[in-house]
Protein backbone atom coordinates (compact mmCIF):
# COMPACT_ATOMS: atom_id res chain seq x y z
CA UNK A 1 0.00 0.00 0.00
CA UNK A 2 1.49 3.19 -1.24
CA UNK A 3 0.16 6.22 -0.05
CA UNK A 4 1.36 9.10 -2.40
CA UNK A 5 1.08 13.44 -1.32
CA UNK A 6 -0.09 16.07 -3.57
CA UNK A 7 3.23 16.76 -5.03
CA UNK A 8 2.94 13.69 -6.86
CA UNK A 9 -0.02 13.67 -8.36
CA UNK A 10 -0.68 14.39 -11.95
CA UNK A 11 -1.16 18.55 -12.74
CA UNK A 12 -4.65 18.45 -12.57
CA UNK A 13 -5.22 16.25 -9.87
CA UNK A 14 -2.91 18.19 -7.99
CA UNK A 15 -4.84 21.13 -9.00
CA UNK A 16 -8.40 20.28 -7.38
CA UNK A 17 -6.30 18.66 -4.45
CA UNK A 18 -5.15 21.85 -3.74
CA UNK A 19 -8.54 23.18 -3.65
CA UNK A 20 -11.06 21.28 -2.25
CA UNK A 21 -12.16 22.42 1.41
CA UNK A 22 -10.74 20.02 4.37
CA UNK A 23 -13.01 18.06 6.03
CA UNK A 24 -15.98 18.05 3.08
CA UNK A 25 -17.59 14.54 1.00
CA UNK A 26 -16.64 14.29 -2.03
CA UNK A 27 -16.95 11.54 -4.82
CA UNK A 28 -14.50 11.08 -7.42
CA UNK A 29 -15.67 9.87 -10.80
CA UNK A 30 -13.33 7.68 -12.62
CA UNK A 31 -11.07 7.97 -9.55
CA UNK A 32 -8.83 4.88 -11.51
CA UNK A 33 -6.35 3.88 -8.40
CA UNK A 34 -7.64 6.11 -5.91
CA UNK A 35 -4.52 8.48 -5.95
CA UNK A 36 -6.30 12.01 -5.78
CA UNK A 37 -8.75 10.55 -3.30
CA UNK A 38 -5.90 9.20 -1.09
CA UNK A 39 -4.52 12.42 -1.04
CA UNK A 40 -7.69 13.93 -0.43
CA UNK A 41 -8.09 11.33 3.24
CA UNK A 42 -4.66 11.93 4.38
CA UNK A 43 -3.72 15.59 3.93
CA UNK A 44 -7.38 17.32 3.55
CA UNK A 45 -9.44 15.21 6.04
CA UNK A 46 -11.90 14.54 3.30
CA UNK A 47 -14.72 11.69 3.31
CA UNK A 48 -14.07 11.02 -0.28
CA UNK A 49 -15.68 8.07 -2.15
CA UNK A 50 -15.08 6.42 -5.97
CA UNK A 51 -16.39 5.19 -9.00
CA UNK A 52 -14.68 3.57 -10.97
CA UNK A 53 -15.26 1.07 -14.19
CA UNK A 54 -12.53 -0.58 -14.27
CA UNK A 55 -12.60 -3.83 -12.04
CA UNK A 56 -8.55 -4.21 -11.24
CA UNK A 57 -8.56 -0.65 -10.80
CA UNK A 58 -11.30 -0.72 -7.85
CA UNK A 59 -9.72 -3.55 -6.07
CA UNK A 60 -6.16 -1.64 -5.98
CA UNK A 61 -8.53 1.00 -4.64
CA UNK A 62 -10.45 -1.31 -2.02
CA UNK A 63 -6.42 -2.77 -0.79
CA UNK A 64 -5.25 0.52 -0.01
CA UNK A 65 -8.59 1.29 2.18
CA UNK A 66 -10.60 3.43 -0.25
CA UNK A 67 -14.47 3.32 -0.82
CA UNK A 68 -14.58 2.75 -4.20
CA UNK A 69 -17.94 1.32 -6.17
CA UNK A 70 -17.44 -0.59 -9.75
CA UNK A 71 -20.08 1.40 -12.01
CA UNK A 72 -20.49 3.34 -15.29
CA UNK A 73 -20.36 6.90 -14.86
CA UNK A 74 -22.77 7.34 -17.63
CA UNK A 75 -25.43 5.49 -15.84
CA UNK A 76 -24.58 4.96 -12.24
CA UNK A 77 -24.14 8.65 -11.42
CA UNK A 78 -28.17 8.54 -11.05
CA UNK A 79 -28.24 5.95 -7.54
CA UNK A 80 -26.35 8.99 -5.72
CA UNK A 81 -28.89 11.10 -4.11
CA UNK A 82 -29.23 15.31 -4.28
CA UNK A 83 -25.90 17.15 -3.05
CA UNK A 84 -25.02 14.04 -1.52
CA UNK A 85 -21.39 15.60 -2.04
CA UNK A 86 -19.68 19.02 -1.19
CA UNK A 87 -17.68 18.07 -4.82
CA UNK A 88 -18.41 15.91 -7.14
CA UNK A 89 -14.79 15.29 -9.45
CA UNK A 90 -14.81 14.48 -13.11
CA UNK A 91 -11.18 14.44 -14.45
CA UNK A 92 -10.55 13.64 -17.70
CA UNK A 93 -13.26 11.43 -18.14
CA UNK A 94 -15.66 14.03 -19.33
CA UNK A 95 -14.95 13.60 -22.94
CA UNK A 96 -15.16 9.75 -22.93
CA UNK A 97 -18.86 10.31 -21.66
CA UNK A 98 -21.86 9.26 -23.55
CA UNK A 99 -23.91 12.61 -23.06
CA UNK A 100 -21.04 15.06 -21.39
CA UNK A 101 -24.10 17.56 -20.78
CA UNK A 102 -26.04 15.03 -19.19
CA UNK A 103 -23.03 13.88 -17.21
CA UNK A 104 -22.52 17.55 -16.02
CA UNK A 105 -26.22 17.64 -15.19
CA UNK A 106 -25.51 15.06 -12.72
CA UNK A 107 -22.08 16.25 -11.30
CA UNK A 108 -23.91 19.68 -10.15
CA UNK A 109 -26.73 17.14 -8.73
CA UNK A 110 -25.13 15.07 -6.81
CA UNK A 111 -22.21 17.92 -5.72
CA UNK A 112 -22.82 21.28 -3.99
CA UNK A 113 -19.62 21.91 -6.64
CA UNK A 114 -17.65 19.96 -9.46
CA UNK A 115 -14.46 19.82 -10.73
CA UNK A 116 -14.08 19.08 -14.20
CA UNK A 117 -10.54 18.46 -15.87
CA UNK A 118 -10.15 17.53 -19.60
CA UNK A 119 -7.88 17.32 -22.46
CA UNK A 120 -8.16 20.71 -24.67
CA UNK A 121 -8.66 19.67 -28.41
CA UNK A 122 -7.92 23.32 -29.41
CA UNK A 123 -4.50 23.28 -27.67
CA UNK A 124 -2.15 24.63 -30.73
CA UNK A 125 -0.44 20.94 -30.94
CA UNK A 126 -3.63 19.52 -32.08
CA UNK A 127 -4.74 22.68 -34.23
CA UNK A 128 -1.45 22.03 -36.23
CA UNK A 129 -1.43 18.93 -36.48
CA UNK A 130 -5.38 18.66 -38.08
CA UNK A 131 -4.39 21.69 -40.13
CA UNK A 132 -1.19 20.87 -41.72
CA UNK A 133 -1.01 16.99 -41.43
CA UNK A 134 -4.93 16.55 -42.34
CA UNK A 135 -5.69 13.53 -39.73
CA UNK A 136 -7.25 13.24 -36.75
CA UNK A 137 -4.51 14.59 -34.45
CA UNK A 138 -2.16 11.80 -31.63
CA UNK A 139 -0.37 14.42 -29.50
CA UNK A 140 1.39 14.20 -26.22
CA UNK A 141 -2.08 15.22 -24.48
CA UNK A 142 -3.52 12.59 -27.21
CA UNK A 143 -1.52 9.72 -27.57
CA UNK A 144 -4.80 7.24 -28.81
CA UNK A 145 -5.76 7.06 -32.49
CA UNK A 146 -8.73 8.08 -33.87
CA UNK A 147 -9.83 4.80 -34.09
CA UNK A 148 -8.75 3.11 -30.64
CA UNK A 149 -9.38 6.22 -28.21
CA UNK A 150 -11.65 6.23 -25.23
CA UNK A 151 -12.33 10.01 -25.96
CA UNK A 152 -15.38 10.39 -28.11
CA UNK A 153 -16.34 13.66 -27.37
CA UNK A 154 -13.60 15.80 -27.82
CA UNK A 155 -13.83 19.13 -26.13
CA UNK A 156 -11.88 22.81 -26.20
CA UNK A 157 -11.23 25.46 -23.67
CA UNK A 158 -14.36 27.62 -25.24
CA UNK A 159 -16.79 25.05 -26.36
CA UNK A 160 -16.84 24.12 -22.36
CA UNK A 161 -17.38 27.41 -21.23
CA UNK A 162 -20.39 27.55 -23.65
CA UNK A 163 -21.69 24.13 -22.12
CA UNK A 164 -21.67 25.46 -18.77
CA UNK A 165 -23.42 28.75 -19.64
CA UNK A 166 -26.14 26.72 -21.53
CA UNK A 167 -26.26 24.99 -18.23
CA UNK A 168 -26.50 27.61 -16.18
CA UNK A 169 -23.52 26.56 -14.13
CA UNK A 170 -21.51 29.48 -12.52
CA UNK A 171 -17.80 28.80 -13.66
CA UNK A 172 -16.38 29.24 -10.11
CA UNK A 173 -12.37 29.08 -11.60
CA UNK A 174 -10.07 27.60 -13.95
CA UNK A 175 -6.71 26.58 -13.97
CA UNK A 176 -4.89 25.71 -17.17
CA UNK A 177 -2.05 23.49 -18.14
CA UNK A 178 0.61 22.98 -20.54
CA UNK A 179 3.85 20.63 -20.87
CA UNK A 180 3.01 19.66 -17.00
CA UNK A 181 2.84 23.05 -16.07
CA UNK A 182 0.09 25.64 -14.46
CA UNK A 183 -0.07 28.69 -17.23
CA UNK A 184 -2.46 31.84 -17.12
CA UNK A 185 -5.55 31.90 -18.68
CA UNK A 186 -4.81 34.42 -21.61
CA UNK A 187 -5.27 32.63 -24.68
CA UNK A 188 -6.02 29.52 -22.78
CA UNK A 189 -8.02 27.84 -25.59
CA UNK A 190 -4.80 28.17 -28.39
CA UNK A 191 -2.10 27.67 -24.97
CA UNK A 192 -3.75 24.94 -22.63
CA UNK A 193 -2.91 21.25 -22.84
CA UNK A 194 -5.03 20.55 -20.14
CA UNK A 195 -8.03 22.75 -18.47
CA UNK A 196 -9.78 22.46 -14.57
CA UNK A 197 -12.79 24.06 -13.93
CA UNK A 198 -14.80 24.24 -10.85
CA UNK A 199 -18.72 24.71 -10.71
CA UNK A 200 -21.43 25.71 -9.02
CA UNK A 201 -24.88 25.81 -9.66
CA UNK B 1 -25.55 -38.19 9.00
CA UNK B 2 -23.52 -37.96 12.47
CA UNK B 3 -23.83 -34.62 14.90
CA UNK B 4 -20.73 -35.68 16.40
CA UNK B 5 -18.68 -32.01 17.08
CA UNK B 6 -15.71 -31.31 18.75
CA UNK B 7 -16.13 -27.63 18.73
CA UNK B 8 -16.87 -25.45 21.85
CA UNK B 9 -20.11 -24.35 23.17
CA UNK B 10 -21.47 -21.37 24.41
CA UNK B 11 -24.82 -22.05 26.00
CA UNK B 12 -27.74 -19.20 25.53
CA UNK B 13 -30.70 -19.60 28.18
CA UNK B 14 -33.37 -18.19 25.76
CA UNK B 15 -33.32 -17.08 22.36
CA UNK B 16 -35.95 -14.92 21.23
CA UNK B 17 -37.07 -15.55 17.63
CA UNK B 18 -38.84 -13.66 14.56
CA UNK B 19 -41.53 -16.34 14.44
CA UNK B 20 -42.45 -14.63 18.48
CA UNK B 21 -41.62 -18.13 19.70
CA UNK B 22 -38.50 -18.59 21.68
CA UNK B 23 -36.00 -21.15 21.62
CA UNK B 24 -34.75 -22.18 25.18
CA UNK B 25 -31.38 -23.81 26.37
CA UNK B 26 -30.21 -22.75 22.94
CA UNK B 27 -26.30 -23.53 22.56
CA UNK B 28 -24.10 -22.59 19.64
CA UNK B 29 -21.01 -24.34 18.75
CA UNK B 30 -17.91 -22.69 17.31
CA UNK B 31 -13.93 -22.57 16.48
CA UNK B 32 -11.92 -19.76 17.25
CA UNK B 33 -8.41 -19.41 15.54
CA UNK B 34 -5.48 -16.73 16.51
CA UNK B 35 -5.69 -15.46 19.79
CA UNK B 36 -8.43 -12.15 20.95
CA UNK B 37 -5.89 -9.10 21.96
CA UNK B 38 -6.38 -7.16 25.00
CA UNK B 39 -9.05 -4.81 24.04
CA UNK B 40 -10.93 -7.26 22.17
CA UNK B 41 -10.76 -5.03 19.16
CA UNK B 42 -9.29 -8.14 16.40
CA UNK B 43 -12.04 -10.09 16.37
CA UNK B 44 -13.14 -11.25 12.96
CA UNK B 45 -16.50 -13.28 12.30
CA UNK B 46 -16.79 -15.46 9.57
CA UNK B 47 -20.39 -16.22 8.68
CA UNK B 48 -20.50 -19.40 7.03
CA UNK B 49 -22.74 -20.64 4.05
CA UNK B 50 -26.26 -23.14 3.67
CA UNK B 51 -24.33 -26.37 4.13
CA UNK B 52 -20.77 -24.73 5.71
CA UNK B 53 -19.69 -24.87 9.42
CA UNK B 54 -17.61 -23.54 12.07
CA UNK B 55 -14.51 -25.46 10.37
CA UNK B 56 -13.51 -22.48 8.34
CA UNK B 57 -9.88 -23.47 8.79
CA UNK B 58 -9.46 -26.75 10.48
CA UNK B 59 -10.45 -30.18 9.72
CA UNK B 60 -14.11 -31.29 9.49
CA UNK B 61 -14.43 -33.98 11.73
CA UNK B 62 -17.18 -35.53 9.65
CA UNK B 63 -15.26 -35.92 6.48
CA UNK B 64 -11.57 -35.20 7.25
CA UNK B 65 -11.46 -32.37 4.85
CA UNK B 66 -9.62 -28.94 5.18
CA UNK B 67 -11.76 -26.27 6.26
CA UNK B 68 -14.06 -24.98 3.93
CA UNK B 69 -12.13 -21.74 3.69
CA UNK B 70 -8.18 -22.49 4.32
CA UNK B 71 -7.12 -20.69 1.29
CA UNK B 72 -8.48 -16.94 2.96
CA UNK B 73 -8.19 -17.83 7.03
CA UNK B 74 -5.14 -18.82 8.63
CA UNK B 75 -1.63 -17.44 9.34
CA UNK B 76 0.11 -14.85 6.65
CA UNK B 77 -3.68 -15.34 4.67
CA UNK B 78 -5.39 -13.02 3.75
CA UNK B 79 -7.99 -13.22 7.00
CA UNK B 80 -4.49 -13.39 8.82
CA UNK B 81 -4.88 -15.44 12.52
CA UNK B 82 -1.16 -14.28 13.35
CA UNK B 83 -3.44 -11.04 13.64
CA UNK B 84 -6.57 -11.51 13.92
CA UNK B 85 -8.93 -13.53 16.31
CA UNK B 86 -11.49 -15.36 13.95
CA UNK B 87 -14.71 -16.63 14.60
CA UNK B 88 -16.30 -19.17 12.98
CA UNK B 89 -19.74 -20.71 14.79
CA UNK B 90 -22.66 -23.30 13.31
CA UNK B 91 -25.79 -21.42 13.01
CA UNK B 92 -28.41 -22.14 15.05
CA UNK B 93 -30.98 -24.88 13.08
CA UNK B 94 -27.65 -26.10 11.61
CA UNK B 95 -26.46 -29.74 12.82
CA UNK B 96 -22.79 -29.49 13.41
CA UNK B 97 -23.51 -29.19 17.76
CA UNK B 98 -25.44 -26.00 17.36
CA UNK B 99 -29.33 -25.84 18.40
CA UNK B 100 -31.15 -27.29 15.76
CA UNK B 101 -33.83 -30.07 14.79
CA UNK B 102 -31.36 -33.00 14.86
CA UNK B 103 -30.67 -31.66 18.68
CA UNK B 104 -32.31 -32.62 21.46
CA UNK B 105 -35.51 -30.97 22.60
CA UNK B 106 -36.96 -30.68 26.12
CA UNK B 107 -38.02 -33.93 26.67
CA UNK B 108 -34.52 -35.05 25.63
CA UNK B 109 -35.93 -36.53 22.22
CA UNK B 110 -34.55 -34.93 19.28
CA UNK B 111 -36.73 -31.92 18.02
CA UNK B 112 -37.30 -32.91 14.41
CA UNK B 113 -40.31 -30.95 13.24
CA UNK B 114 -40.92 -29.27 16.55
CA UNK B 115 -38.03 -26.93 16.33
CA UNK B 116 -39.23 -23.71 15.48
CA UNK B 117 -38.95 -22.13 12.40
CA UNK B 118 -36.18 -19.82 12.19
CA UNK B 119 -35.04 -16.43 10.44
CA UNK B 120 -31.36 -15.32 9.12
CA UNK B 121 -31.94 -12.55 11.70
CA UNK B 122 -32.14 -15.64 14.16
CA UNK B 123 -29.45 -16.93 13.63
CA UNK B 124 -27.69 -13.62 13.62
CA UNK B 125 -29.20 -13.03 17.60
CA UNK B 126 -27.04 -16.27 17.98
CA UNK B 127 -24.20 -15.13 16.74
CA UNK B 128 -24.75 -12.02 18.74
CA UNK B 129 -25.11 -13.92 22.22
CA UNK B 130 -22.04 -15.75 21.76
CA UNK B 131 -20.30 -12.62 21.25
CA UNK B 132 -21.40 -11.20 24.25
CA UNK B 133 -20.46 -14.41 26.02
CA UNK B 134 -16.47 -14.05 23.95
CA UNK B 135 -16.82 -10.36 25.73
CA UNK B 136 -16.50 -8.51 22.04
CA UNK B 137 -18.52 -5.60 21.72
CA UNK B 138 -17.52 -4.44 17.75
CA UNK B 139 -15.95 -6.63 15.61
CA UNK B 140 -13.09 -5.60 13.26
CA UNK B 141 -15.12 -6.99 10.39
CA UNK B 142 -18.00 -9.60 9.73
CA UNK B 143 -17.14 -11.41 6.49
CA UNK B 144 -19.68 -14.00 4.78
CA UNK B 145 -19.89 -15.60 1.61
CA UNK B 146 -23.78 -16.68 0.13
CA UNK B 147 -26.23 -17.22 3.34
CA UNK B 148 -22.91 -16.05 5.11
CA UNK B 149 -23.28 -12.51 3.58
CA UNK B 150 -26.65 -12.13 4.26
CA UNK B 151 -26.02 -12.65 8.26
CA UNK B 152 -23.18 -10.07 8.01
CA UNK B 153 -26.06 -7.72 6.08
CA UNK B 154 -28.52 -8.43 8.92
CA UNK B 155 -25.45 -8.11 11.64
CA UNK B 156 -25.13 -4.56 9.98
CA UNK B 157 -28.33 -3.33 9.92
CA UNK B 158 -29.73 -4.70 12.98
CA UNK B 159 -27.12 -4.33 15.28
CA UNK B 160 -24.98 -1.69 13.50
CA UNK B 161 -22.30 -1.37 16.30
CA UNK B 162 -21.45 -4.61 16.77
CA UNK B 163 -19.26 -4.66 13.45
CA UNK B 164 -17.00 -2.19 12.17
CA UNK B 165 -16.29 -3.33 8.75
CA UNK B 166 -18.82 -5.68 6.33
CA UNK B 167 -17.70 -7.61 3.67
CA UNK B 168 -20.13 -9.51 1.59
CA UNK B 169 -19.54 -11.92 -0.58
CA UNK B 170 -21.89 -13.51 -3.78
CA UNK B 171 -24.59 -12.61 -1.90
CA UNK B 172 -27.85 -10.91 -1.63
CA UNK B 173 -30.37 -8.76 0.24
CA UNK B 174 -33.19 -11.13 -0.61
CA UNK B 175 -34.33 -14.22 -1.77
CA UNK B 176 -35.72 -13.82 -5.35
CA UNK B 177 -38.86 -15.71 -7.08
CA UNK B 178 -36.11 -18.54 -8.29
CA UNK B 179 -33.90 -18.78 -5.39
CA UNK B 180 -37.05 -20.06 -3.37
CA UNK B 181 -38.05 -21.95 -6.03
CA UNK B 182 -34.76 -24.08 -6.26
CA UNK B 183 -35.11 -24.21 -2.75
CA UNK B 184 -38.52 -25.80 -2.89
CA UNK B 185 -37.44 -28.19 -5.34
CA UNK B 186 -34.92 -29.34 -2.89
CA UNK B 187 -37.61 -29.07 0.31
CA UNK B 188 -40.14 -31.31 -1.89
CA UNK B 189 -37.27 -34.01 -3.05
CA UNK B 190 -36.17 -34.73 1.04
CA UNK B 191 -40.27 -34.45 1.70
CA UNK B 192 -41.01 -37.04 -0.64
CA UNK B 193 -38.52 -39.24 0.73
CA UNK B 194 -40.45 -42.11 2.56
CA UNK B 195 -37.95 -41.95 5.04
CA UNK B 196 -38.09 -38.54 6.01
CA UNK B 197 -41.45 -39.96 8.00
CA UNK B 198 -43.06 -36.16 8.72
CA UNK B 199 -38.92 -35.41 9.88
CA UNK B 200 -39.67 -37.89 12.14
CA UNK B 201 -36.62 -40.08 11.56
CA UNK B 202 -34.16 -40.10 13.84
CA UNK B 203 -34.79 -43.18 16.15
CA UNK B 204 -35.54 -45.35 13.45
CA UNK B 205 -32.02 -45.62 11.96
CA UNK B 206 -32.91 -44.55 8.74
CA UNK B 207 -32.79 -41.10 7.29
CA UNK B 208 -34.06 -39.67 3.58
CA UNK B 209 -30.66 -39.58 2.39
CA UNK B 210 -32.00 -40.14 -1.23
CA UNK B 211 -33.75 -36.83 -0.87
CA UNK B 212 -31.19 -34.97 0.52
CA UNK B 213 -29.18 -36.10 -2.11
CA UNK B 214 -31.18 -35.02 -4.67
CA UNK B 215 -31.75 -31.87 -3.11
CA UNK B 216 -28.20 -31.36 -2.89
CA UNK B 217 -27.87 -31.76 -6.16
CA UNK B 218 -30.02 -29.69 -7.53
CA UNK B 219 -28.97 -27.20 -5.60
CA UNK B 220 -25.09 -28.10 -6.67
CA UNK B 221 -26.24 -27.04 -10.18
CA UNK B 222 -26.92 -23.20 -8.94
CA UNK B 223 -23.67 -22.64 -7.32
CA UNK B 224 -21.98 -23.76 -11.31
CA UNK B 225 -21.64 -21.93 -14.38
CA UNK B 226 -22.89 -23.27 -17.71
CA UNK B 227 -19.32 -22.00 -18.88
CA UNK B 228 -17.54 -24.18 -15.86
CA UNK B 229 -19.80 -27.13 -15.80
CA UNK B 230 -19.07 -27.43 -20.08
CA UNK B 231 -15.24 -26.99 -19.11
CA UNK B 232 -15.37 -30.06 -16.45
CA UNK B 233 -17.22 -32.23 -18.15
CA UNK B 234 -18.42 -31.18 -21.23
CA UNK B 235 -20.65 -34.72 -22.89
CA UNK B 236 -17.90 -36.79 -21.48
CA UNK B 237 -18.84 -39.72 -20.84
CA UNK B 238 -18.24 -41.84 -17.33
CA UNK B 239 -15.80 -44.68 -17.30
CA UNK B 240 -17.35 -46.05 -20.53
CA UNK B 241 -16.89 -45.74 -24.51
CA UNK B 242 -20.55 -45.82 -25.40
CA UNK B 243 -23.71 -44.69 -23.76
CA UNK B 244 -25.50 -47.43 -22.25
CA UNK B 245 -28.80 -47.15 -23.62
CA UNK B 246 -30.10 -47.09 -19.63
CA UNK B 247 -29.98 -44.54 -16.76
CA UNK B 248 -26.84 -45.49 -14.87
CA UNK B 249 -25.11 -42.09 -14.94
CA UNK B 250 -23.45 -42.48 -18.63
CA UNK B 251 -22.29 -38.82 -18.22
CA UNK B 252 -19.17 -37.49 -16.16
CA UNK B 253 -21.47 -34.47 -15.01
CA UNK B 254 -24.14 -37.32 -13.92
CA UNK B 255 -21.67 -39.33 -11.70
CA UNK B 256 -20.83 -35.76 -10.13
CA UNK B 257 -23.75 -34.79 -8.83
CA UNK B 258 -24.46 -38.55 -7.42
CA UNK B 259 -21.23 -38.25 -5.65
CA UNK B 260 -21.73 -34.64 -4.56
CA UNK B 261 -25.54 -35.74 -3.80
CA UNK B 262 -24.27 -39.24 -1.20
CA UNK B 263 -21.57 -37.58 -0.13
CA UNK B 264 -23.32 -34.57 1.23
CA UNK B 265 -25.80 -36.93 3.58
CA UNK B 266 -22.94 -38.40 4.92
CA UNK B 267 -22.47 -34.76 6.99
CA UNK B 268 -25.52 -33.00 6.70
CA UNK B 269 -29.27 -33.39 8.58
CA UNK B 270 -32.12 -32.76 6.38
CA UNK B 271 -34.42 -31.08 8.56
CA UNK B 272 -31.50 -28.90 8.69
CA UNK B 273 -31.50 -28.61 5.39
CA UNK B 274 -35.20 -27.74 5.08
CA UNK B 275 -35.24 -25.05 8.23
CA UNK B 276 -32.23 -23.17 7.20
CA UNK B 277 -33.23 -23.10 3.37
CA UNK B 278 -36.66 -21.84 4.82
CA UNK B 279 -34.02 -19.10 6.53
CA UNK B 280 -33.13 -18.00 3.29
CA UNK B 281 -36.59 -17.92 1.50
CA UNK B 282 -37.92 -15.58 4.01
CA UNK B 283 -34.89 -13.22 3.83
CA UNK B 284 -35.61 -9.58 2.75
CA UNK B 285 -34.13 -7.09 4.65
CA UNK B 286 -35.79 -4.26 3.32
CA UNK B 287 -39.14 -5.70 4.34
CA UNK B 288 -37.76 -5.93 7.94
CA UNK B 289 -36.83 -2.20 7.65
CA UNK B 290 -40.37 -0.52 6.11
CA UNK B 291 -39.99 -1.63 2.56
CA UNK B 292 -36.46 0.44 2.05
CA UNK B 293 -33.48 -1.13 2.13
CA UNK B 294 -31.59 2.44 2.53
CA UNK B 295 -33.56 2.61 5.59
CA UNK B 296 -31.93 -0.74 7.06
CA UNK B 297 -28.51 0.97 6.71
CA UNK B 298 -29.53 4.50 8.17
CA UNK B 299 -26.96 6.26 10.14
CA UNK B 300 -24.68 3.16 10.07
CA UNK B 301 -21.00 4.17 10.47
CA UNK B 302 -19.43 0.70 9.42
CA UNK B 303 -17.69 0.32 6.36
CA UNK B 304 -18.97 -2.24 3.80
CA UNK B 305 -17.01 -4.26 1.10
CA UNK B 306 -19.53 -5.76 -1.60
CA UNK B 307 -18.03 -8.78 -4.08
CA UNK B 308 -20.07 -10.54 -6.97
CA UNK B 309 -18.38 -12.40 -9.37
CA UNK B 310 -19.52 -12.12 -13.25
CA UNK B 311 -20.78 -15.84 -13.68
CA UNK B 312 -22.71 -16.46 -10.39
CA UNK B 313 -26.50 -16.41 -11.66
CA UNK B 314 -27.46 -17.93 -8.04
CA UNK B 315 -26.48 -14.00 -7.05
CA UNK B 316 -26.08 -12.07 -9.55
CA UNK B 317 -24.28 -9.16 -9.49
CA UNK B 318 -27.47 -6.77 -9.49
CA UNK B 319 -28.63 -7.96 -6.10
CA UNK B 320 -24.94 -6.66 -5.04
CA UNK B 321 -25.30 -3.42 -6.80
CA UNK B 322 -28.89 -3.16 -5.04
CA UNK B 323 -27.06 -2.95 -1.34
CA UNK B 324 -24.41 -0.71 -2.81
CA UNK B 325 -27.46 1.40 -4.21
CA UNK B 326 -28.78 1.54 -0.91
CA UNK B 327 -25.87 1.76 1.18
CA UNK B 328 -24.62 4.88 -1.14
CA UNK B 329 -28.42 6.28 -0.21
CA UNK B 330 -27.63 6.44 3.74
CA UNK B 331 -24.24 7.78 2.63
CA UNK B 332 -22.52 4.76 3.96
CA UNK B 333 -18.90 4.06 2.80
CA UNK B 334 -18.87 1.50 0.90
CA UNK B 335 -16.54 -0.91 -1.91
CA UNK B 336 -18.10 -2.74 -4.63
CA UNK B 337 -16.22 -4.80 -6.72
CA UNK B 338 -17.69 -7.60 -9.44
CA UNK B 339 -14.90 -9.70 -10.54
CA UNK B 340 -14.54 -12.29 -13.21
CA UNK B 341 -14.39 -16.26 -12.60
CA UNK B 342 -15.47 -19.43 -14.66
CA UNK B 343 -17.39 -21.21 -11.91
CA UNK B 344 -20.58 -19.11 -10.85
CA UNK B 345 -21.33 -18.56 -7.44
CA UNK B 346 -18.70 -21.12 -5.70
CA UNK B 347 -16.18 -18.52 -7.11
CA UNK B 348 -16.04 -17.08 -4.19
CA UNK B 349 -14.69 -20.54 -2.41
CA UNK B 350 -12.12 -21.11 -5.02
CA UNK B 351 -8.81 -19.88 -5.97
CA UNK B 352 -9.16 -16.24 -7.08
CA UNK B 353 -6.14 -14.03 -6.60
CA UNK B 354 -8.33 -10.78 -6.52
CA UNK B 355 -10.67 -11.61 -4.54
CA UNK B 356 -7.93 -12.23 -1.94
CA UNK B 357 -6.07 -8.90 -2.74
CA UNK B 358 -9.65 -7.48 -2.45
CA UNK B 359 -10.03 -9.19 1.07
CA UNK B 360 -6.71 -8.75 2.62
CA UNK B 361 -7.11 -4.97 1.74
CA UNK B 362 -10.42 -4.33 3.07
CA UNK B 363 -9.95 -6.09 6.75
CA UNK B 364 -6.27 -4.71 6.74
Amino acid sequence: MTTKSSSDLRPDLAAIAAHVDPDSRVLDIGCGDGDLMGVLEAEKGCDARGLELDAALVGRCVARGLSVVQGDANTDLANYPDKAFDYAILSQTLQTATRPDLMLDELLRVGRRAFVSFPNFAHWRTRTALLLGGRMPVTRALPVSWYATDNIHHVTVEDFRDLAKAKRAQIERAWFFADERAIGPFGANWRAEFAVFELSR
Amino acid sequence: MNTLSASKTHAISSLPLDSGQVLESAQIAYETYGELNSDACNAILICHALTGDQYVASTHPITGKPGWWERMVGPGKPIDTDRFYVICANVIGSCMGSSGPAAAGPDGKPYAMRFPVITVRDMVRGLVALLDGLGIEQLHTVVGGSMGGMQALSLAANWPERAARVLVIASTARHSAQNIAFHEVGRQAIMADPAWADGDYYASGVSPDNGLAVARMAAHITYLSEEGLTAKFGRRLQDRSSKSFGFDADFQIESYLRYQGSGFTQRFDANSYLYITRAMDYFDLAEEHGGKLADAFAGTSARFCLVSFDTDWLYPTAESRHIVHALNAAGAKVSFVELSAPNGHDSFLLEHDELDRVVRGFVA
